[in-house]
């Protein structure tokens, strides 16, 4: 099942994990496990993109993704600049497309794109020259995290074929659980997922996950419990009427994780907000592998700018 | 000059009429429909294997005049319309300043006279700067040439003005124009809410919207003896009610715009965010086209409108979120029906063209859509057989925004008379 050495992305740009085949999907995780013990030296650096210029364009807050993006690129011997909206003459009234072609005209090799709204990233690959890396668009996708999410859980659980994922929370306005399910479903997980109904999209079934409003139904047995954050916003607009009544009804407690797999372990993609989607004990609890997460995201993102600069397996210098 | 459109197909829903003949214009009025006309001091215009029908009305166009003449102007839009097979447009009153008051309205109609080739019928407000709050004056607005009224982009939300607005136009026998939408559902939402809007992380607009909006209309319409037309009907359920309500005898029409019932939402995704698939109301599921397509055929639905919205592309090329709603009809509407419509095999000929005649002439009270003897020489000629791809870049349009580049049609208009004047003329 692993690629065969000189196996290569067939993709410029990495706008979600729907185009990507199973193979590709692997690819990128195999070539993150060579880059994983690099973050374990005293001297955390690597040539193997000396002379790149990539962009971090991130017109929506974050502090996970694009750190962890910014450790990447630097492990990798990359140059980077950074602009976030606040910083860029979009709060001049320039357009995105504007924006692009004039970071394009530095002659960057990549740009990682933050953006709230959902097709931001095929916009700018339509318009660019440069690889596109979709950091997070709207509600969209959000591909790095689901690939260092599944790489964590093939480093917990040694496989993704055949594990039972839950996934809980706000499904509507996430990303997080959008790249998932893709990535989930081409490499032969089974997931679950539960929130509210005002906060489930419609035709998640044909996307052959099952659905359910308990939050027990969905972590039932399951090997993985992934949970998404829940934003206060969304209470304002009527889908719940309590930060209180949401915990009940749908945090992650310990009574509550004991219906799953006795060696299931908790996910979030961050940021959490404790006492709302989960308790403290379990964020920090021994089962927790959140924190795991964060530091799988450099290696995988080192995959990714290694892969879409060109690299191929087999090629890496020890 | 006097024209005599020899041995085309003559195709005249509003005359029952489907029979090759010759057509006799004189002084810009039909002179004679019959076998075997002399020419006399007419000149000829060869038409044989043509198709010769009346002059086509698209009443659902956003002309953009007056306040934004860089997206569409009366020149270019008449050039559209005509290079479309349209002798006539209505045009909404959303422009800026609204279409809202008898100035207003004479100043498009004089501009209109001074400048557009086709010919141009007002639609009026129904509200104040389409505000939704206090009634605008029809009457004035009537006595100046409005045919309609709607704050069409502006869904009436409150359901007392709507039926105000019904019963004042009772009046005038004016039918008042609905753009459906339940905005406490649709807010937000860039795309029809679906599988496709899941997929694609955009906000939806559910069906619902437009239905629960489309059921108010009609049964104000029952109360008020007003007459009612939803604009751009997109969804299977709002279809179902209208026909309920036409079999009850409401007064009720409606109309379906082509991108309707070519497109789904699945466009949205296939084009990766294009955002000239974005308009309003959004482009629906198959189970909704195939409805909208019965719906064609079986007679409830009263005309086919292009709702020509133009944006320039400096505001089309943006985020998908960002993005005016919106898309171009004008050039596109008649190649649309002819290859989806009539060669697909769901209507026949006489049924397309009183969609493009006949219906909309009746709806606004128009003395056009007709080839009989005396009616004002309004005329379409169809060639069944042209072959066309479309070109957007090639619109006369001043806009780009379809997302039909390329698309291969069968069928199109090749000549356009308004008034006895040759208007466009594509038949080399």
């Amino acid at each position: 099942m692993t690629p065969e050495s000189g196996f290569r992305l067939r993709h410029k740009h990495l706008l979600g994990i729907e185009p990507l085949d199973a193979e590709e999907i692997r690819l990128i995780l195999d070539t993150a496990e060579s880059f994983l013990e690099i973050s374990t030296r005293p001297i955390k650096k690597v040539p193997t993109l000396r002379g790149r210029t990539i962009v971090n364009l991130f017109m929506e807050p974050s502090t996970r993704t694009r750190s962890s993006f910014e450790i990447a690129q630097k492990r990798l011997s990359a140059d980077s600049l950074n602009l976030s909206s606040s910083t860029s003459s979009v709060t001049k009234g320039e357009s995105l497309i504007d924006t692009a072609k004039n970071l394009e005209a530095m002659a960057p090799d990549m740009i990682i794109l933050r953006h709230p709204a959902a097709g931001a990233a095929h916009l700018l690959s339509r318009v660019c020259h440069s690889s596109i890396v979709n950091a997070g668009d709207g509600a969209h996708e959000h591909p790095t995290q689901a690939l260092l999410d599944a790489f964590t859980m093939r480093q917990k659980k040694g496989r993704i074929q055949g594990l039972e994922v839950a996934i809980v929370g706000d499904l509507l306005h996430s990303r997080v659980l959008r790249s998932n399910l893709f990535l989930l479903r081409k490499l032969g997980a089974k997931v679950r997922v539960s929130g509210p109904p005002t906060l489930v999209p419609p035709g998640l079934d044909r996307l052959g996950v099952a659905v359910t409003t308990r939050i027990e139904e969905a972590l039932e047995g399951v090997d993985v419990v992934m949970m998404l954050r829940v934003q206060k916003e969304r209470m304002v607009h009527g889908a719940f009427p309590s930060l209180r009544e949401y915990f009940n009804l749908y945090g992650l407690t310990q009574a509550r994780m004991k219906l799953a797999r006795h060696d299931a372990i908790v996910m979030h993609p961050g940021p959490m907000n404790r006492g709302v989607e989960i308790a403290a004990e379990v964020a920090d609890g021994a089962t927790s592998v959140i924190l795991d997460q964060v530091t799988n995201g450099v290696a995988v993102r080192m995959a990714v700018l290694y892969l879409l600069s060109g690299g191929a397996v087999g090629e890496l210098a020890a | 000059m006097n024209w005599l459109l020899k041995g085309g197909r003559v195709v005249d829903p509003a005359g029952k009429l489907d029979a090759v003949r010759d057509v006799l214009v004189k002084d810009g009025k039909i002179a004679r429909v019959g076998v075997g006309i002399p020419a006399d001091n007419a000149k000829l215009l060869d038409v044989s294997g043509k198709v010769v029908a009346p002059g086509f009305i698209d009443m659902h166009v956003h002309l953009r005049e007056p306040g934004r003449e860089d997206e569409e102007t009366m020149e270019s839009g008449s050039a559209a319309a005509a290079a479309g097979g349209f002798a006539s447009i209505a045009v909404m009153p959303n422009t800026d300043p609204w279409n809202d008051s008898q100035s207003i309205t004479e100043y498009i109609v004089s501009q209109a006279r001074a400048r557009a080739t086709v010919n141009v019928f007002p639609i009026g407000c129904i509200s104040k700067q389409g505000k939704g709050e206090e009634l605008a004056e029809i009457g004035d607005m009537v006595k100046s040439g409005i045919v309609a009224v709607s704050d069409d982009g502006h869904p009436v939300s409150s359901s007392h003005l709507m039926r105000m607005a019904l019963e004042y136009t009772r009046i005038f026998d004016l039918p008042v124009i609905d753009h459906c939408e339940e905005r406490s559902l649709s807010h937000g939402g860039v795309m029809h809410e679906g599988y496709h809007s899941t997929v694609l992380g955009l906000r939806g607009v559910p069906s619902a919207s437009e239905e629960i909006m489309v059921a108010r209309d009609l049964i104000l319409a029952e109360l008020t003896g007003g007459r009612i037309h939803i604009a751009h009907l997109s969804s299977r359920r709002s279809l179902d009610r209208v026909r309920e309500a036409k079999a009850k005898g409401i007064r009720a029409s409606c109309e379906v715009a082509p991108h309707h019932f070519v497109l789904t939402d699945a466009a949205v995704a296939e084009s990766g965010y294009d955002t000239n698939t974005k308009m309003n109301p959004p482009l629906r599921e198959e189970e909704d086209r195939l409805a909208l397509l019965s719906g064609i055929a079986d007679g409830t639905v009263d005309a086919i409108a292009s709702d020509h919205a133009p944006h320039n592309p400096i505001e089309k090329e943006m985020e998908f979120d960002q993005a005016p709603f919106g898309i171009l009809g004008l050039e596109t509407s008649v190649p649309l029906a002819l290859d989806r419509l009539f060669h697909a095999g769901r209507v026949d000929l006489s049924r397309l063209v009183s969609l493009y005649t006949s219906g909309p002439a009746r709806i606004l009270n128009l003395k056009r859509g007709t080839l009989a003897v005396g009616a004002v020489a309004d005329i379409t000629v169809l060639d069944l057989d042209r072959q066309t791809e479309v070109s957007v870049g090639a619109f006369r349009s001043k806009c780009r925004n379809a997302p039909y580049e390329g698309w291969k049609l069968k069928g199109a208009p090749i000549l356009t008379l308004v008034g006895g004047r040759i208007v466009f003329d594509g038949r080399t």
